[in-house]
């Protein structure tokens, strides 16, 4: 059999342009399933199938995320619950990662530290809820407090066996190349660490918001959580809603930013290698 | 060239620049060195074969300073660098920010010059990810050789490589050692690559060095070269290799 080459170029379509064609279309369906269940969800509650003491319909949802944006207080429940979960995460990311670093890099340092962080991170954090309002009142200091310590665990467990888990191999190499222990840790333990500890920071992202509506909900004059807790009372179940929405916006966008420092900082992986070539 | 000097006035007297003296060491109850006496001199190849668990890596390790004897005295230069049998390039850097990597001074400069010397100036900024066996391997050899060792300790670096690239590093290891008159102590169980690139070949056998052959074949060498197929007879029969029975006198010693 002969097969010049012209032919295979000019046949219908190559098995890479398929290939590829293909996954466009899977890529619509991706988008599709949403916007379907989205319709049905809107068709259901204008029928009347849903009853509006369950779930608001999407339109009415829109509406009220409309009138909360106009006169602003949207934005400032949002700000204030953001400020919130920022406080807690810089103090989660110094006292965890401060942690991790000490028992991560010293043996006596594992002692005092590990079997302590290993016992408190089995407790159920939002049992600590009525002691922190016992020892901290009912101000702004116990909800910061209870995301910085629902976020620290997750840093310093994964930033530990981060440093725990560098090749043995580079760290020897480092000592015959006369590296100084500074350098060591700067240049062979923390990066190689990293990609673990970003996996932590992930989670404790994740963990510092669910941690944040529950703090909200109790003893709060402002925040998502309240906003929520407060539209419950009155039976707005579109607010609630809303507040869904918000949360999982919020969601996606902190793994659109942990994603992007992945990217950033951890550029020099193979599979980021291949995605960028 | 007064480094050089200062050196050969430390060890003058034995006129070696690595002097080893009863060494032994002992893990739990085996012995991986017993009494080794081992010199090198300055300027000189030698390649140290045996098979695995003979010990050869713990000699290596010692004289590294990444091991301790238990018993004997160790005089190596301060000046001393090691290839490992992976290439140990830190993936997080770039060829060229691990081959400066703990340098002072010009150190980016010396960097592109020790890779070039090595055929990498066109990869001075990939990542070792991107890097073939061979290329990751040459520059683990540049970050050894910008460091200007007296003493470059290998160990068993072209094990991992395919015979071609293999070929073109035994070329490049000997021109570098050439160029920059370093003494080398190279672990291999290749017996061919004892022959074509050592001044004198040792042969350790539980935790012994059991033979010395000097191989003064012409440079640069090969296979065909004559005397060559003797000094690999002998050097098999030191390593225990039956080459009455030719299908394993052609196997390469493990």
């Amino acid at each position: 059999m002969e097969i010049s080459a012209p032919a295979l170029l000019d046949g219908p379509a190559s098995p890479l342009v398929i290939a590829s064609a293909r996954r466009r279309s899977r890529q619509w369906l991706r988008v599709l399933s949403p916007l379907v269940l989205l319709v049905s969800w809107q068709i259901g509650c204008s029928s009347g199938f849903i009853s509006s003491r369950t779930l608001a319909a999407p339109s009415q949802v829109i509406a009220s995320f409309m009138t909360l944006t106009a006169d602003g207080s949207l934005q400032h429940h949002l700000l204030v619950s953001l400020i919130r979960v920022a406080k807690g995460m810089c103090i989660a990311v110094l006292v965890g990662g401060g942690l991790a670093l000490l028992s991560g890099l010293s043996r006596a340092g594992e002692y005092v530290i590990d079997a302590p962080m290993q016992m408190l991170r089995t407790l159920p954090v939002l049992a600590l809820i009525p002691f922190f309002i016992l020892w901290f009142g009912i101000g702004e200091v116990p909800k910061v407090a209870l995301v910085a310590v629902a976020a620290m665990f997750p840093i310093y467990l994964t930033l530990y066996s981060g440093i725990r888990g560098v090749d043995p191999k580079l760290v020897e190499l480092a000592t015959v190349i006369g590296l100084s222990r500074g350098a060591l840790i700067r240049h062979v333990i923390l990066p190689g660490a990293l990609p673990t500890a970003l996996v932590g920071l992930r989670y404790s992202l994740g963990i510092s918001w669910l941690v944040l509506v529950a703090a909200e909900q109790v003893n709060a004059t402002s925040g998502i959580g309240y906003l929520m807790n407060d539209a419950r009372d009155f039976m707005r179940i579109d607010i609630m809603v809303v507040g869904l929405l918000i949360y999982a916006l919020l969601g996606l966008g902190v793994d659109i930013l942990v994603r992007w420092l992945e990217r950033r900082l951890l550029g020099w992986r193979p599979s980021f290698i291949n995605a960028a070539a | 060239m007064s480094k050089r000097t200062q050196h050969e006035h430390v060890h003058g007297m034995s006129g070696s620049i690595v002097t080893v003296r009863g060494v032994s060491r002992v893990f739990g109850s085996t012995l991986a060195l017993d009494n080794v006496d081992l010199d090198i001199a300055p300027g000189e190849f030698v390649a140290l074969l045996g098979r695995s668990g003979s010990g050869k890596s713990t000699l290596l390790r010692t004289l590294a300073g990444l091991d301790s004897p238990s018993t004997g005295s160790v005089e190596v230069p301060n000046e001393r660098m090691v290839v490992f049998q992976e290439p140990r390039l830190l993936p997080w850097k770039t060829a060229i920010e691990n081959v400066q990597l703990g340098l002072q001074g010009r150190a980016r400069e010396l960097a592109q010059a020790a890779l070039g010397e090595v055929g990498l100036e066109h990869r001075l900024h990939a990542y070792p990810a991107t890097l073939s066996g061979g290329e990751a391997q040459r520059a683990a050899l540049a970050r050894a050789l910008v460091r200007d060792p007296k003493l470059l300790l290998l160990d068993e670096p072209f094990a991992a490589l395919d015979a071609l690239t293999r070929m073109r590093m035994h070329a490049l290891i000997e021109s570098l050692w050439q160029r920059h008159r370093l003494s080398v102590l190279l672990i291999t169980h290749d017996v061919d690559e004892a022959i074509l690139l050592a001044d004198r070949a040792l042969v350790i056998d539980r935790g012994r060095i059991i033979v010395s052959i000097a191989i003064d074949l012409p440079r640069p060498r090969e296979p065909a070269q004559a005397g060559f197929l003797g000094l690999r007879k002998q050097l098999l029969r030191a390593i225990g290799v039956n080459f009455h029975r030719p299908e394993l006198a052609n196997r390469r010693v493990s």
